[in-house]
């Protein structure tokens, strides 16, 4: 944006003006704007403006460290042979001298030990994969309790998914590239299932792997797919993420000033170009001191992969973890007929796993549905506004974190002292009960906020103050909120339940009334019905209670 | 506290502002949106001493940077790639990848500090406000987009000549057929290879790790031996996949101790062999509980019993480890009598 600068210092205009041209700023700049218009762009953008709030670096974490990954991962691809052939290796790490391993594995260890800080930038990519699913984890986390998901902003809230879901398999081809021992097995485990696939399953394996397991191909093809395919979508989708982004202007939560019409923040330039820029290299600095300090993956001590063996603590990275957890505790259903075999017991996880995913994703368009409002939102809602879709998204965090413990049975087996047996049983009892609970917690949580709020607005501040009435009576001080504080929590929006409306029409004849209406109209009672949120205070219940004639 | 517990006099209205009470401005509408809050000067804004004090700041941290990426370049130059130091409390650290990732952090570190820091005391933090526009097109967008559509549409003459549509959507629904075809040739099919591995009458059973032909004097109560077929040498092209069919785990038993008929049958004086590939999804079985003849997965745990036909005792897995039969040959080494009876691994499709 500096060569679009068009605040020339004094200085560089008397220079200049002397000689009758413009500073060379703006003349680079009229030669740009003669082919790709940048004033008009400029006009637009250059101050734009953007709300401030913590939650919304969030996103830009996990831009920053998407492109932390792209970086690094164009260093490593300079060294890194992605060939299953197998080699002897002769590098300068002792305890594997000899050892036979596949080019894939010898190239990593040659990154490790030999390319004077490619073990840093190997470090820095793994790390920064980590962080980038974990932001984009929370990030998709503050959109949902937020609302930030709702119109016009659905088809955003569809492209972070799929960022999430596609980042997931990068990470996962990512880390079984070096073909060690640890991740040799993850892919055996995904061979396994997908051969359980009900009658393609052996075809798609062998296609996969260009035969039977492990084959010659799999490293090669996973790299085309880890280097190109996927990370090419995956910048298509952020490319089109941040023109929504630009696009719809951000999202803001309630406040003095704040309408859903405007949108009140500092502007691009150069507030937010210092903030956002700089932040990157927070983020890129902080990974790479992780990477310095924080061994990740250490692959010479795993060693090469060999079918036949394996080590214990076999887990996969975070983001696959839930996933482990279905396989884990999923119980071993074999059905034997005509000479088939139906694998429930790894098929039915296989088919839940993406199941969990897309239960977060399609919930926007449920809710919209629900509510049935067609108008934009650029007003964030607080979650305690929201107790239904709240409880439901905190229902959906302690399904995804029971699997999570479910990955890790042996880990919490041996860390606390357990029976894995207990804990297998523990996760296939709360997989079915941890979310009804929570989501009935969640909600009276946030239901008691919702009364909070209101005494807050009708009586005050509880200011700490004890006073004694001359009578003896002592009493605590309220003291009343601004008209700001006032505002802020009263401009929130409370839908009322959908009505079925009557179901005989004026001729008195009888209207055939939908299932899906039926169900419509239900969930809007479960979702804004009496005793799902609390009314907010209305102006007359205050001046009721302000007034001092009030018959409380 | 309900509104009960309050005197009149501490009602909200009724509060005086030297208290600490903010008034109400607007008395029609008590909740009515005040507008911006006016801009509160920081210190920097006022005093140019604070003002001096950030720039310093700033460009410290910017020093900072260049001094760090110094100290990368340096370290990067001086630093043999072999040596490794002890960083309390971290442990024993590459002393190339400390100092290099300390040095690019620090460098990239203070670079976003700084910047972050002038934006934060020195630029401008007043707050302004844009409009938002509604996405959708007004009316009259929406009527001459559709008009055009339609003319568009009927230059094309799309929907008067069928022949044509329709042949064009044939077409263009064919062509990525090709494209499938050309994913044939990713893999050969699956035809019986996973039915078969390398084992078969008369193979001698091999020390994984020895190298040498097995006797049965070589297999110890309570011991887990793992075993490939003689011939499968780890320089073999075909190793690898080899080995992921055919790796054999031995444990000798009692024979009293051996609940199942068969098992006791196919095996030699209490020897048993058992496929190593788990059933669940093919994780290498490592972990032997002698006491119980318990053999564990370390991937998901699955649990078989070896006295019982290593029938699935807990865990995901699906059905019992396929068994091996052996003997002893005439030079008193163990050796297969035939391949596994039913296919190795996880269990498929067509595995019946």
């Amino acid at each position: 944006m500096s060569t679009a600068s068009t605040n020339p210092n004094p200085a560089g205009d008397a220079a200049g003006g002397s000689r009758g041209r413009a500073p060379a700023g703006e003349r680079l700049a009229d030669w740009a704007d003669g082919r790709l218009g940048v004033y008009t762009l400029a006009k637009s953008n250059m101050r734009k403006i953007f709300p401030d709030h913590w939650s919304f670096m969030l996103g830009e974490v996990c831009l920053y460290s998407f492109l932390i990954i792209i970086l690094t991962g164009v260093y490593l691809t300079l060294f890194f042979h992605p060939s299953m052939n197998e080699v002897v290796y002769h590098g300068s790490y002792v305890p594997l001298q000899g050892q036979m391993m596949s080019e894939a594995f010898n190239s990593t260890l040659h990154i490790s030990f030999d390319v004077r800080g490619g073990l840093l930038i190997r470090q820095i990519h793994h790390w920064a994969a980590l962080v980038f699913l974990a932001g984009m984890f929370v990030h998709m986390m503050r959109v949902f309790f937020t609302g930030a998901f709702r119109k016009p902003r659905e088809i955003n809230w569809v492209f972070g998914f799929l960022l999430f879901v596609l980042g997931m398999f990068t990470g996962f081809t990512g880390y079984s590239l070096p073909d060690d021992l640890l991740s040799g097995t993850g892919v055996r485990f995904m061979e396994g299932a997908i051969l359980s696939v009900p009658i393609v399953g052996t075809y798609l394996s062998f296609f996969l792997f260009g035969g039977q397991f492990p084959g010659g191909d799999f490293v090669a093809r996973f790299y085309s797919i880890h280097i190109l395919l996927l990370p090419g979508i995956m910048l298509g989708l952020v490319v089109g993420h941040l023109i929504l982004v630009v696009y719809h202007k951000h999202t803001q939560f309630a406040g003095p000033g704040k309408t859903n019409n405007n949108v009140v923040g500092m502007p691009l330039m150069p507030v937010y170009m210092a903030k956002a820029g700089g932040f990157f290299f927070l983020v890129f600095g902080v990974i790479a001191a992780v990477a310095a300090i924080a061994q990740i993956n250490p692959i010479w001590a795993i060693g090469p992969y060999r079918p036949d063996q394996v080590s214990t603590g076999a887990q996969p990275d975070w983001y696959m973890g839930f996933s482990e957890g279905l396989i884990r505790v999923m119980p071993g259903w074999e059905v034997n007929f005509w000479g088939h075999t139906l694998v429930l017991g790894v098929f039915i996880p296989l088919v839940i796993f993406p199941l969990v995913l897309v239960a977060i994703a399609v919930y926007p368009f449920i809710e919209a549905w629900v509510t049935g409002d067609r108008r934009e939102h650029h007003i964030l809602d607080r979650p305690r506004n929201a107790p239904t879709r709240t409880a439901f998204g905190a229902a959906w965090i302690s399904w995804y974190f029971v699997l999570l413990v479910g990955g890790g049975n042996d880990l919490w087996a041996t860390h606390f002292h357990l029976s894995i047996n207990a804990i297998t049983w523990f996760v296939r009892i709360a997989f079915f009960v941890v979310p009804v609970l929570v989501f009935i917690a969640a909600k009276r949580i946030c239901l008691g906020l919702q009364r909070r709020d209101r005494d807050k607005v009708l009586h005050g501040r509880e200011s700490g103050i004890i006073k004694r009435l001359p009578h003896g009576e002592f009493i605590e001080v309220h003291e009343p909120l601004s008209q700001e504080q006032l505002h802020t929590l009263t401009s929130h929006e409370q839908y009322q339940p959908v009505e079925i409306g009557p179901t005989v029409d004026e001729n008195g004849v009888e209207r055939k009334i939908k299932g899906s209406e039926k169900l419509r109209s239900k969930l809007s009672g479960a979702y804004y019905g009496d005793a799902n949120q609390i009314p907010k205070p209305t102006v007359d219940e205050y001046k009721e209670l302000t007034s001092g004639h009030g018959h409380h | 506290m309900s509104s009960h517990d309050i005197p009149e006099e501490n009602l909200p209205a009724e509060q005086d502002t030297a208290h600490g009470a903010v008034t109400v401005a607007d008395e029609e509408n008590p909740f009515a949106d005040p507008g911006l809050p006016p801009h509160e000067h920081r210190v920097q804004d006022i005093d140019e001493q604070a003002a001096r004090r950030s720039e310093r700041t700033v460009a410290m941290l910017f020093t900072v940077s260049m001094l760090a990426t110094l100290g990368f370049i340096a370290s990067y130059v001086t630093i043999p790639t072999d040596k490794s130091i002890f960083v309390f409390p971290i442990g024993h650290l590459s002393a190339m990848n400390f100092a290099l990732g300390l040095t690019l952090g620090v460098a990239l570190f203070a670079i976003g500090a700084g910047a972050v820091h002038w934006a934060r005391t020195l630029m401008s933090d007043m707050e302004i406000a844009d409009e938002r526009h509604p996405v959708e097109a007004s009316p009259e967008v929406k009527t001459k987009v559709l008009a055009d559509f339609k003319q568009g549409a009927k230059e094309s003459q799309l929907g008067r000549r069928k022949l044509i549509r329709n042949t064009m959507f044939g077409a263009l629904a064919l062509f990525p057929l090709s494209g499938v075809m050309l994913l044939r040739d990713l893999g050969p099919l699956p035809g019986t290879k996973l039915r078969h591995t390398l084992w078969s009458k008369g193979k001698l059973l091999v020390n994984m790790n020895t190298n040498e032909p097995l006797r049965p004097s070589d297999v110890a109560v309570g011991s887990l031996t793992f075993a490939k077929p003689e011939g499968l040498e780890e320089n073999n092209e075909d190793f690898q996949t080899e080995i992921a069919k055919a790796a054999l785990m031995i444990v000798r038993l009692q024979p009293d101790n051996i609940k199942d008929k068969r098992e006791l049958e196919w095996s030699h004086q209490g020897i048993v062999a058992f496929s190593k590939i788990c059933t669940h999804v093919g994780c290498p079985i490592s972990l032997y509980e002698q006491q119980t003849h318990h053999v564990l997965c370390p991937c998901h745990q699955s649990t078989f019993d070896l006295s019982d036909g290593a029938r699935v005792i807990f865990g995901p897995a699906g059905h019992a480890l396929p068994q091996l039969r052996i003997g002893v040959n005439a030079d008193g080494y163990l050796e297969a009598l035939g391949d596994f009876e039913e296919p190795v691994g996880p269990a498929f499709w067509e595995r019946g």
